[in-house]
């Protein structure tokens, strides 16, 4: 077993291509405990904390930028907060702070997880994927860069490099169903916001299917709406809780999301 | 491969397995195990350690993603002279069962009160979910960390 430590973008994507089997980690909340209770044992660890173009955020266009090292902390901080209130209040019920303090929205996206607290309030900003290999950048839309439960649309030779989301217009919110406030895997998950701007309510869920997916109506459109965003979900039943449970909660949290948001 | 870091003010340096975790350097190599091995998943709390003055946990990071990083262990907070008032804190009030969790109690403590010298209840809640301690001494825990704050 090797670890390579690139120290700028370039030498980290010559790394990828010539070793496409290497496991990117960042934050390593979940790469280390793949490693610590031996399930995994990756030839190469490709390490991005030294990286300083995946770091921080940016505006770009009336979009908001976020590279792939952005911390659930700083996604917690004004002014990000502001500009995405959905995923501050998500990046606030991951872990504690010493998991909020290593995790990142890159690796939320590249663990692909059905349960990813940072996935809902992304697609809820449309959020389009970017990724780079020596061969070129190119971006993916979230919804179909997510294909599965842990699979996502990235190819051998290519690393994330953040996400573009559009900035809040008008009110969001993130709701999350778990046994405690902190140190939770969503029983299920959602991201809602009222967009006055285009005439929409856009809801995304999490721990409700393979993978997190958004359903969004008019604003005219909004009698029944809970009841749809439940229909689109098809949960299973597992220890975290019973796919039927998780249809009725859904329904629960829409209907709640939408009240707080048009208040 | 050899880690080069700085622990607590000194430069150390390790010879360590590629995949193994900057919690196993510390206890098994750096004869440094006031930082706690439990649940290796970051559920606990107990090897929270300070890296580049950030609170994590020791057991997720790579030995490797600490080399040239500056550290601080709960083996850093005090001083020759005298125990860190966060330690005093826990002493006085008894914060302390079994005391496997306390290490990572202190460090999530200290760093809570460097950013934030007079927490809400709430905002000390806040602080520590990350660090369980399975002899449920929250209370005397709490105690510790007002004490701390008012000193």
């Amino acid at each position: 077993m090797d670890v390579l430590t690139p120290t700028t973008l370039d030498e980290a994507l010559r790394m990828k291509a010539e070793r496409p089997d290497a496991v990117p980690i960042q934050g390593g909340t979940d790469v280390m405990v793949e490693l610590n209770f031996d399930r995994a044992r990756p030839a190469v660890l490709l390490n991005l904390n030294e990286l300083a173009e995946l770091r921080g955020w940016s505006r770009e266009n009336g979009s908001i930028r976020l590279g792939a090292g952005l911390t659930y902390t700083e996604a917690m901080e004004a002014p990000l907060a502001e500009k995405l209130p959905a995923l501050a209040e998500a990046s606030r019920t991951v872990g504690g702070p010493q998991i909020r303090n290593r995790g990142t929205v890159g690796g939320n996206l590249g663990t692909a997880s059905p349960a990813g607290d940072a996935l809902p309030p992304l697609l809820i900003g449309d959020a389009v994927v970017e990724l780079a290999s020596i061969r070129g950048e190119r971006t993916v839309p979230l919804n179909e860069f997510l294909t599965g439960p842990k699979r996502n649309a990235l190819a051998d030779d290519e690393l994330i490099l953040g996400a573009r989301v559009r900035a809040a217009h008008g009110a969001q919110t993130f709701m999350k169903v778990g046994p405690r406030n902190a140190m939770v895997i969503s029983v299920v998950s959602l991201a809602l916001t009222v967009d006055r701007e285009r005439d929409e309510v856009r809801a995304a869920f999490g721990s409700a299917g393979p993978v997190a997916r958004l359903v969004s109506a008019r604003l005219a459109d909004l009698d029944g709406f809970p009841e749809r965003v439940a229909a689109a979900a098809s949960p299973i039943d597992d220890v975290r809780g019973s796919a039927a449970y998780r249809s009725h909660a859904l329904s629960v949290l829409t209907a709640r999301a939408v009240e707080r948001c048009l208040q | 491969m050899r880690v080069e870091l700085t622990v607590n003010g000194e430069r150390r340096e390790a010879d360590a397995w590629a995949g193994e975790s900057l919690l196993y350097v510390l206890r098994e190599r750096l004869g440094l195990p006031g930082s706690k091995n439990a649940c290796e998943q970051g559920e606990c709390g107990s090897c929270s350690v300070l890296l580049d003055g950030r609170l994590v946990c020791a057991c997720l990071v790579l030995a490797a993603q600490a080399d040239g990083h500056e550290l601080v262990t709960v083996e850093g907070l005090g001083e020759e002279a005298g125990l860190h008032p966060v330690q005093e804190a826990f002493a006085e009030t008894g914060a302390v069962q079994c005391g496997f969790c306390t290490p990572g109690f202190v460090v999530a403590t200290a760093d809570l009160l460097a950013r934030n010298p007079r927490p809400s209840d709430d905002e000390i809640r806040e602080a520590l979910s990350g660090n369980l301690c399975r002899c449920t001494g929250y209370a005397k825990i709490f105690d510790a960390v007002r004490l701390a704050a008012g000193s």
